[in-house]
């Protein structure tokens, strides 16, 4: 029984995407060197779209009357990291997508310095145009390769206590933000209370170096998987990682405030593992070796 | 005494060599740069801009020195020479980038400076190999488009077959300084190799030429 109304469930969720698919309508097109961008509206959602000749794959998507509301179960998940660093004042966010993300930040956490770095000019251009982020005295996007913000970022002796690491968009992988040495880089730009939130893969075997390389530089860190998404989390701090009831006391006191952004953030201390649940056996990434694109597919 | 020439075979083969180690390292030298200067499409413009450039210089002066006196030596010279030069990749590859990475914000002309840095030298002489070894296949000038064909020809198949090993299989097996290694181990044997043939064929000319002095007297 309980099957059957699954299997009804999902039938009509895919009668409604169907749907949904057939009265998009494509609002506009932005060429960039990278990719292809289409912005794409169905009712009143708006989603940005990577890759479209290659299965499209929505990268952010809005509620042109309800903005507040993050509709992607990744997005959500990036308030996770409030669990270990609850007030944030200075945040780094690696990608843009459609700029929902920070914009969150911003309006949750007002007096944040946020530092958004995003490669591709023309996603900015689209997240202002079509997806109503817009840059504040707080909050600025720096056009440029994440290693190189990283990097420079260290080199200035910047410090970030949140850092949001979603750098992928579409199919391909910049292997040079998967590396030990970025991670380094990447450690060396946290606060001692700081927080490393990355929205990685969960593809078989390339999930395995991943993981590996991550416990190298990190230590023990959180998985952070939910059924409703692909997407796995790894949350991270410098210090060793606080149990499970403070995860819950916090999630506690901050549910409320996360509301609006329709993130249930109650449901998330449970989903937290530190589990190992890959090869330990599998190589590192390095600099020298990162071969994550060849990786995916085996 | 006329000149050596060697085996039209011997050439082609390490025409070939040079095509597949001229991609071997651009195809690699992407990857050494992302950590300094990222992964964005203008460090690949910078990294093949400067192999063009080199490898035009290489031409230019491939072709003016065999003008001069075309020997196999010489051609020798240029596999050990470019392996010789790829060292400082492998070996000072941070030493070179650190610097021009604080010194130049925009990962544009960073890249590019770098770019010049590690790989302008080894490929200039690499991009010297090809019209040298045109001169040391043509006999005629009857043939000399046709020689000139065949080695383009076979070098840029080496130069795809480069590309696609090393894309696709060797970054996978190998760390990058390994296979940067290997190029380097692969040119200096190309570049022995044309020495030792050059050697044996010396010798036994000049035993034939010692016979036929002694069958005439």
């Amino acid at each position: 029984m309980k099957n059957k109304i699954r299997l009804l469930f999902s039938f009509c969720g895919l009668m409604a995407v169907t749907l949904t698919l057939t009265a998009a309508e494509v609002i506009h097109e932005e060429k960039s060197l990278y990719r292809d961008i289409n912005v794409v509206q169905t009712g009143d959602r708006r989603c940005l779209i990577f890759n479209v000749h290659r299965g499209d794959r929505n990268q952010t998507c809005v509620d042109v009357n309800n903005r507040d509301e993050l509709i992607f179960s990744y997005t959500k998940m990036s308030f996770a990291g409030l669990l270990l660093t609850p007030q944030p004042k200075a945040i780094l966010v690696a990608g843009l997508g459609g700029g929902t993300l920070p914009l969150a930040f911003n309006d949750l956490f007002p007096d944040a310095l946020i530092d958004v770095v995003e490669v591709d000019q023309a996603v900015v251009n689209v997240a202002k145009e079509f997806f109503f982020f817009e840059e504040n005295a707080n909050m600025r996007v720096a056009v440029n390769d994440a290693r190189v913000f990283v990097k420079r970022a260290g080199i200035l002796g910047k410090k970030y206590d949140y850092i949001i690491l979603d750098a992928f968009g579409g199919d391909y992988i910049p292997e040079h933000l998967l590396t030990q040495e970025f991670l380094e880089e990447v450690k060396q730009i946290m606060t001692d209370d700081a927080v490393l939130v990355a929205n990685t893969f969960s593809t078989s075997r390339f999930y395995d170096h991943e993981s590996v390389t991550y416990q190298r530089v990190f230590g023990e860190f959180f998985n952070f998987k939910l059924p409703t998404s692909g997407n796995r989390m790894i949350i991270t701090q410098l210090d060793s990682l606080p149990p499970r009831g403070n995860l819950i006391t916090r999630a506690q006191s901050l549910a409320p405030s996360l509301e609006k952004y329709g993130v249930p953030l109650l449901e998330y201390p449970a989903r937290l593992s530190t589990r190992v649940d890959w090869d330990m056996s599998r190589r590192v990434l390095t600099d020298q070796y990162a071969p994550a694109n060849l990786l995916q597919d085996n | 005494m006329n000149p050596i020439s060697l085996p039209k075979i011997v050439v082609i083969c390490v025409a070939f060599v040079s095509g597949f180690c001229i991609m071997t390292v651009e195809m690699l030298g992407a990857r050494i740069m992302a950590p300094y200067f990222g992964g964005s499409i203008s460090v690949w413009g910078s990294l093949i801009t400067v192999f063009m450039l080199a490898l035009s210089v290489g031409y230019l002066i491939g072709g003016r020195l065999s003008t001069r006196n075309p020997n196999p030596k010489t051609f020798a010279l240029f596999f050990i020479g470019a392996a010789i030069s790829s060292i400082p990749i492998i070996l000072f590859a941070d030493a070179i980038m650190r610097p021009i990475f604080l010194a130049i914000e925009d990962p544009r002309y960073g890249s590019l400076l770098a770019s010049i840095f590690l790989y302008f030298i080894p490929t200039s002489i690499l991009g010297m190999i090809s019209p040298y070894s045109v001169r040391l296949m043509v006999d005629s000038h009857e043939h000399s488009g046709h020689m000139a064909g065949l080695l383009f020809f076979v070098s840029t198949i080496g130069s795809a077959g480069g590309t696609l090993a090393t894309s696709f299989y060797f970054v996978l097996w190998f760390d990058v300084n390994q296979i940067l290694w290997g190029a380097v181990a692969v040119l200096l044997l190309a570049g022995s190799v044309i020495l030792l043939i050059n050697y044996l064929l010396q010798k036994r000319a000049a035993n034939a030429q010692v016979s036929g002095y002694e069958k005439q007297n």
